[in-house]
């Protein structure tokens, strides 16, 4: 039964709640695991969530807005993350980022014409003597340096999709 | 047949960063090729980062460690018999004799590095379970009592009292009490929650244990960043082994009497304030909360709860083990005990040191750090995390304490220590302060969220030589005004930074128009 204003429905939300038992409380757990499974949180899976767990759209927005994790857009195929804050910056993090987004031609916080890579900004991978830190689709690199950075844009742009 | 020969490859997330996995994998292909019998062992990391991955080998006088060690290195270190401890230019002898390691103190990182993090024998051989064990003779009183005449206080940062925390916790009268660890560690610079959660878990899910036995809690939960997916993966798993073997006790129905949940944080720096988090673990928005109600009183879903840092936790289980009288006798003043210091940025010899409190700047960035990684002349470090002051090199001969610090205008935070070489501008650093605060301010209160970002706009004209003398006199009135009316430490401490910079490197605010 839907009790909201549309008839939006995403099952594999609406599993995910019951896995945890519609408990609001595991909402954060729940989108996670629901952004894992689609890549982003869609309007569907939203309408859905709030629905099973009984609180409001507005509470969900709010929520999903204030946690820099959530997209609500479809990502890039691959995600780079370059970690920006003080100890990757003593080390060089800047110079860094400003090379990444020349290679790939994009801002930081977007994502390649072609829809590949998408690059982004982290505040502490907690690797912080061994920075620059990043983050390439969830594997820690360290000691990162423009060179290896290229070798590695390389191989993600050649990889199949 | 002799036995196999154990060979140590870290998993700590920071020695995977540098390769240790691949390296590995070349230890056992390279052993299979030669018919060596060998029996790899994923430790924890030893903390001596700038080694990863640091591979130990066990001989008959103890382990002997080789680092960084490259895959390619491999065979070579196998021709220089290595896994009977034999010389190589990687080689440092016995890992406990390397200066780095035989000069600190440790207690709450004595097994880290040392075991596999989730062979609960293997803990248990290296004095694991002795503090429950212990606890679980003692009756609640005397297990706060335990902890409060220790001197432990909050490793999170603030530096809190844990004994009077936990009391306060206890006394309260309810039908559901809870314990939340906070790992939730987003400073830059700091690294030594993860290290631990991932090189001995059970340490901290011991400690959990016992704060649930002091004040009489049933439910826990450990509140861990998402930027920490290795020490998700080695919690989840630690926690199955600990219920399985029936460490925490069971109801009637099987269950664990104390019962033990991970919740992953969603990239919100301000989750690592105590209210904040404890909104974010009920579903909501980390928005910061007024105090009081104090969490002891009124905190999780209006329960008694007690929310302590992972590395307070974690010495919960060492003061057990070992006796309040023990850990008391480190430090220094009102810092009693050790300090987990991690040492970051360009650094050479980076990594964590566990040292009684008193310790100076100058001997953990000099002496154990040996200086800067580049090999560029120091010029500034910044002590405990985003929110903490820099502190130049002509106050380096300040004692690492609680009180000692606070007096020179700094923090020690969670330990962090990052440092800068003279290549750093720091107008740009006391901008990324105010930016950092912009975008992570939870926007509850005014001073933070709107003084963030007007922070950041002076400061940018500032930089740009726009009416300099004015608008640095905005900037520190500014700062003070976060500083006394901010709702909690992101808004109150954001100035540290800024001001330390200014007060101290002042020619960098009046250098010529797009000159850095």
């Amino acid at each position: 039964m839907t009790a909201l204003i549309n008839n939006l429905h995403h099952e594999g939300a609406r599993e995910v709640c019951r896995a945890h038992n519609d408990r609001p409380d595991a909402l954060l757990e729940i989108l996670h695991e629901t952004q894992k499974a689609d890549g982003h949180l869609s309007d569907e899976a939203l309408v859905t969530i709030a629905d099973a767990l009984n609180i409001s759209r507005a509470d969900i927005h709010g929520v999903v807005s204030f946690y820099h994790d959530y997209r609500r857009e479809e990502p890039a195929q691959h995600q780079i993350q370059l970690c920006r804050a003080e100890a990757c910056q003593a080390v060089g993090s800047e110079a860094l980022a400003a090379h990444a987004e020349k290679k790939l031609d994009v801002a930081t916080g977007e994502k390649t014409a072609d829809n590949k890579i998408g690059l982004s900004a982290v505040y502490c991978l907690g690797n912080c003597a061994l920075g620059p830190a990043a983050m390439i689709d969830g594997k820690l690199i360290g000691r990162m340096t423009p060179e290896r950075l290229d070798v590695l844009i390389a191989k993600l742009m050649g990889a199949p999709s | 047949m002799a036995d196999a020969i154990k060979i140590f490859v870290p998993c700590d997330a920071a020695a995977l960063s540098v390769g240790a996995d691949e390296v590995a994998d070349a230890i056992f292909q390279e052993a299979q090729s030669r018919n060596i019998e060998i029996d790899i062992v994923r430790n924890g990391s030893r903390g001596m980062l700038w080694l990863e991955p640091l591979v130990e080998v066990q001989t008959s006088k103890g382990r002997v460690a080789y680092g960084p060690v490259a895959p390619g290195d491999v065979a070579e270190l196998f021709e220089a018999k290595f896994h009977e401890g034999g010389k190589h230019t990687l080689g440092y002898g016995l890992t406990e004799q390397i200066p780095y390691f035989a000069k600190q103190e440790r207690l709450t990182f004595a097994r880290c590095g040392v075991i596999d993090p989730l062979d609960l024998k293997a803990y248990e051989a290296h004095g694991g379970l002795k503090g429950l064990g212990n606890a679980l003779k003692m009756n609640r009183a005397d297990i706060v009592a335990q902890v409060t005449e220790s001197g432990l206080r909050g490793r999170g940062g603030a530096g809190f009292p844990t004994g009077i925390k936990w009391k306060t916790a206890a006394e309260q009268n309810a039908d559901q009490k809870y314990i939340c660890c906070n790992a939730d560690e987003g400073d830059s610079g700091t690294f030594a929650d993860r290290m631990l959660m991932e090189g001995d878990p059970f340490c901290l899910i011991e400690g959990m244990v016992i704060a649930a036995l002091a004040v009489g809690a049933s439910e826990g939960y450990i509140y861990l960043r998402s930027e920490y997916p290795h020490a998700a993966s080695t919690l989840r798993k630690a926690i199955a082994l600990w219920e399985e073997a029936g460490l925490s006790g069971r109801n009637e129905d099987g269950s664990p009497r104390f019962n033990l949940h991970l919740r992953m944080g969603a990239g919100a720096y301000i989750c690592g304030e105590e209210s904040s988090m404890l909104e974010s673990l009920e579903g909501k928005r980390g928005q910061v909360k007024v105090k009081p109600p104090i969490p002891a009183i009124s905190g999780l879903f209006g329960k008694p709860t007690i929310v302590n840092n992972v590395l307070t936790l974690a010495a919960v289980t060492d003061i057990l083990t070992k006796g309040a009288a023990h850990y008391k006798n480190f430090g220094m003043g009102r810092s009693r005990g050790t300090q987990a210091f991690q040492l970051a940025g360009d650094i050479a010899r980076g990594g964590l040191v566990e040292k009684a409190f008193g310790v100076t700047l100058d001997e953990l960035v000099n002496g154990f750090g040996g200086g800067t990684h580049t090999g560029k002349s120091i010029r500034t470090v910044q002590a405990g995390g985003p929110l903490g002051a820099y502190i130049p090199v002509s106050g380096f001969d300040v004692a690492m304490d609680y009180e000692t610090l606070a007096q020179s205008g700094a923090m020690l935070g969670h330990g962090g220590i990052v440092v800068f070489n003279d290549s750093v501008d720091m107008a740009r650093q006391a901008r990324f302060a105010m930016e950092f605060c912009e975008i992570e301010s939870c926007g509850k209160c005014t001073p933070c969220r709107i003084g963030a970002t007007r922070g950041k706009e002076t400061l940018d004209k500032i930089i740009a030589g726009e009416d300099r003398v004015d608008n640095l006199q905005i900037l520190d009135d500014l700062c003070d005004l976060m500083t006394d009316a901010s709702l909690c430490a992101m808004g109150g401490l954001t100035p540290m930074p800024v001001q330390s910079a200014v007060k101290h490197f002042p020619e960098d605010f009046w250098r010529a128009k797009g000159v850095s």
